[in-house]
């Protein structure tokens, strides 16, 4: 646990407290407004696929919860449960087939521009080197290159990763391209963060150092977080209310608010504490059902993920 | 008798073994990293030379038989004729004008068409990958026009344009289009969803991921294609000259073959030969430059 924080992260940590909170002044002023655009309410969604052989295959059946605004919503089921398909959902790259995705209490029609997606798998663009990548949101939405190109280095300092600002993503190591992507998605300081498994294909310890990290910068700018996990103790740990879904087609099983303390501090030491275990072996007996149910339907019956040893 | 031959057996394999240690290099870095060089030197050296070997044994050959007259210089030409032959033409110029003049007018015609196609390839390519509608719409067409046989279309286009450039650099820049499209198309057709979606959610305009995301990953498609195009718009060049012009090498070409002059033809051959090489060069150098933040491509990962 302490050798957690006396790696470079550590630095990189008290450099996001350092960093000025621009937005302290604005939060302030409108604070109601930016609050109430930051809430997120799915109601009734259904999402059916249509094969190209034209037989359609439910993936989410009559989805209904909300996030509120500045929460941080973790989102939990088995694989296939459509997950991944709500959250491109609420970012409006795919409409429901029935029930309606609101944000901000508006309909999602299209793609909002205050909301960052962390995709399920690497999305840096690989001809742009770490600095243009991390630049590009700011970019697109026009602001002037030398400003973005100096924010973007802020942010590059901010999750640690200075003196890499010219590598290209394959130069990178894969947690170091998650600490990129982490920095392009909160560069355009977002009142909605939408996460799928961004820490899922990372080892044990960078996991850790990452979850901690963005709990620190989560709490600077408090953005709704919509996070996407097949790890329950990551899920429990970092977030206000933890959502199990059912095994495909997805529909939620059941919601749960966690009540522990914030700031938690440390992700690896928080899961010792009773309150803690207990949280999770409640949502771990409601989740196991559906993952078995799962694998049940696969014809495999491999040990499942995310129980602890 | 046995027990002599095993040591002497013995003795070689000793003399191996120490042979082999003094070889070896000590273990630190460095000096391994010399013996790799120099292996890879060695082989270098070796290949050039093979290479040197091959030319020599083949033009060597062809002199030879030809000189025996075991092949007949008059159907077979031989390579002191070809000399001659560069030579009276860089001298005294050929029947059309100068030989620079002659190179001129197909670099022209081939650089021509290679502009031309390449654009419109890549223009079509990108705006049909983009637009599926459009891309079934105009997909019969462009598969039949790509099963003409497209040479023949150089007729019409002297028809059409006359003896001069145009015609030439209408039917290379055909000929390039076909293949420069295509992979276009593919290019922009295999951009990974994910980016897409990454930058759309980022609030790229539709000419942003146009310019940002689907040219550069269909860069990589369209390059490979421009290897193939350079030929073509040679081709393109030369077979129109054939079909009717003033000047150019492929006339020249024509000319000798009228004139029963193998000698004529190789030559010409020869400095084609020296122009596509000399494009396919650059073009790999453009190829390393705009590709340069490919993995593998990056010279101090080179491992030794
Ligand atoms: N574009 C699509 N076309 C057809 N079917 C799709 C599409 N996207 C998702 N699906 C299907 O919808 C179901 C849910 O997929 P989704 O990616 O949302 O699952 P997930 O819960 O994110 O799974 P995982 O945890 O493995 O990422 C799957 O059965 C998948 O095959
Ligand atoms: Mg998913």
């Amino acid at each position: 646990m302490t050798p957690i924080s006396q790696t470079p992260t550590g630095a990189a940590r008290e450099a996001a407290g350092a960093l000025p909170a621009p937005h302290a002044a604005t939060r302030a002023a409108g604070a109601n407004e930016a609050q109430e655009r930051s809430r997120i309410e799915i109601v009734g969604v259904t999402k059916r696929f249509v094969s190209p052989t034209g037989t359609a295959m439910t993936a989410l059946r009559d989805v209904s919860f909300s996030v509120e605004p500045g929460q941080f919503c973790a989102v939990v089921g088995p694989t296939g449960c459509g997950k991944s398909t709500t959250l491109t959902m609420v970012a409006g790259l795919e409409r429901p087939s029935a029930g309606v995705v609101r944000v901000g209490g508006q309909a999602v029609d299209g793609i909002a521009d205050h909301m960052s997606f962390m995709f399920q798998s690497d999305a840096l663009l690989p001809w742009k080197s770490v600095l243009q990548n991390v630049a590009l949101g700011p970019r697109f939405r026009g602001v002037p290159k030398s400003e973005a190109l100096a924010k973007a280095r802020e942010w590059i300092r901010v999750v640690g990763l200075s003196g890499f600002e010219d590598h290209h993503p394959h130069q990178l190591s894969g947690g170091m391209r998650k600490r990129a992507t982490l920095a392009a998605s909160l560069i355009s300081e977002p009142s909605i963060l939408l996460m799928d498994e961004p820490f899922g294909a990372l080892d044990v310890q960078t996991k850790a150092i990452m979850s901690n990290e963005l709990l620190t910068l989560w709490e600077r700018t408090r953005p709704s977080v919509l996070f996407i996990t097949h790890d329950l103790e990551e899920a429990v740990a970092l977030a206000d209310r933890v959502v199990v879904m059912t095994a495909g087609p997805g529909t939620v099983k059941a919601v749960y608010d966690i009540d522990l303390p914030r700031p938690r501090g440390a992700v690896q030491e928080i899961r010792f504490e009773p309150r803690f275990l207990e949280l999770h072996q409640q949502i771990w007996e409601s989740l196991r059902e559906e993952v078995e149910r799962a694998y049940a339907r696969t014809g495999r019956t491999t040990e499942t993920r995310g129980g602890r040893q | 008798m046995n027990h002599q031959i095993s040591t002497v057996s013995d003795a070689k394999a000793l003399a191996a073994i120490q042979e082999d240690l003094r070889q070896t290099p000590p273990g630190d870095e460095a000096s391994i990293a010399d013996a790799a060089r120099a292996r890879r030197r060695r082989r270098r050296i070796q290949v050039q030379a093979a290479r040197v070997a091959a030319v020599i044994v083949i033009v060597g050959g062809w002199q030879l038989f030809t000189a025996l007259k075991v092949v007949d210089p008059f159907f077979f030409g031989q390579p002191t004729g070809i000399a001659h032959q560069l030579v009276d033409w860089v001298q005294n110029g050929t029947p059309y004008g100068s030989l620079w003049l002659q190179i001129e007018v197909t670099m022209k015609e081939a650089l021509g068409g290679f502009v031309y196609g390449t654009l419109a390839g890549i223009v079509l390519g990108v705006l049909l990958g983009q637009v599926p509608f459009l891309a079934d719409v105009l997909g019969p067409f462009i598969k039949v026009l790509n099963a003409v046989p497209r040479i023949v279309l150089g007729s019409i286009f002297v028809v059409w344009l006359g003896f001069g450039p145009t015609s030439k650099i209408l039917l290379a820049s055909v000929l390039v289009f076909f293949v420069v499209f295509f992979n276009a198309f593919q290019g922009v057709r295999e951009v990974d969803r994910n980016l897409l979606a990454n930058v759309r959610v980022l609030g790229a305009s539709r000419s942003q991921v146009i310019r940002d995301v689907v040219l550069p990953s269909a860069v990589v498609w369209i390059i490979a294609s421009l290897h193939v195009a350079f030929g073509f718009a040679i081709i393109g060049a030369i077979v129109g000259e054939f079909l009717g012009s003033q000047e150019g090498l492929g006339l020249l070409i024509s000319y000798s073959q009228n004139h029963f002059l193998p000698d004529g033809i190789f030559t010409a051959m020869l400095i084609i030969a020296v122009i596509a090489l000399t494009a396919e060069g650059l073009i790999s150098q453009l190829e390393k430059r705009l590709l340069s933040w490919r993995p593998g491509t990056h010279v101090e990962t080179a491992g030794l």
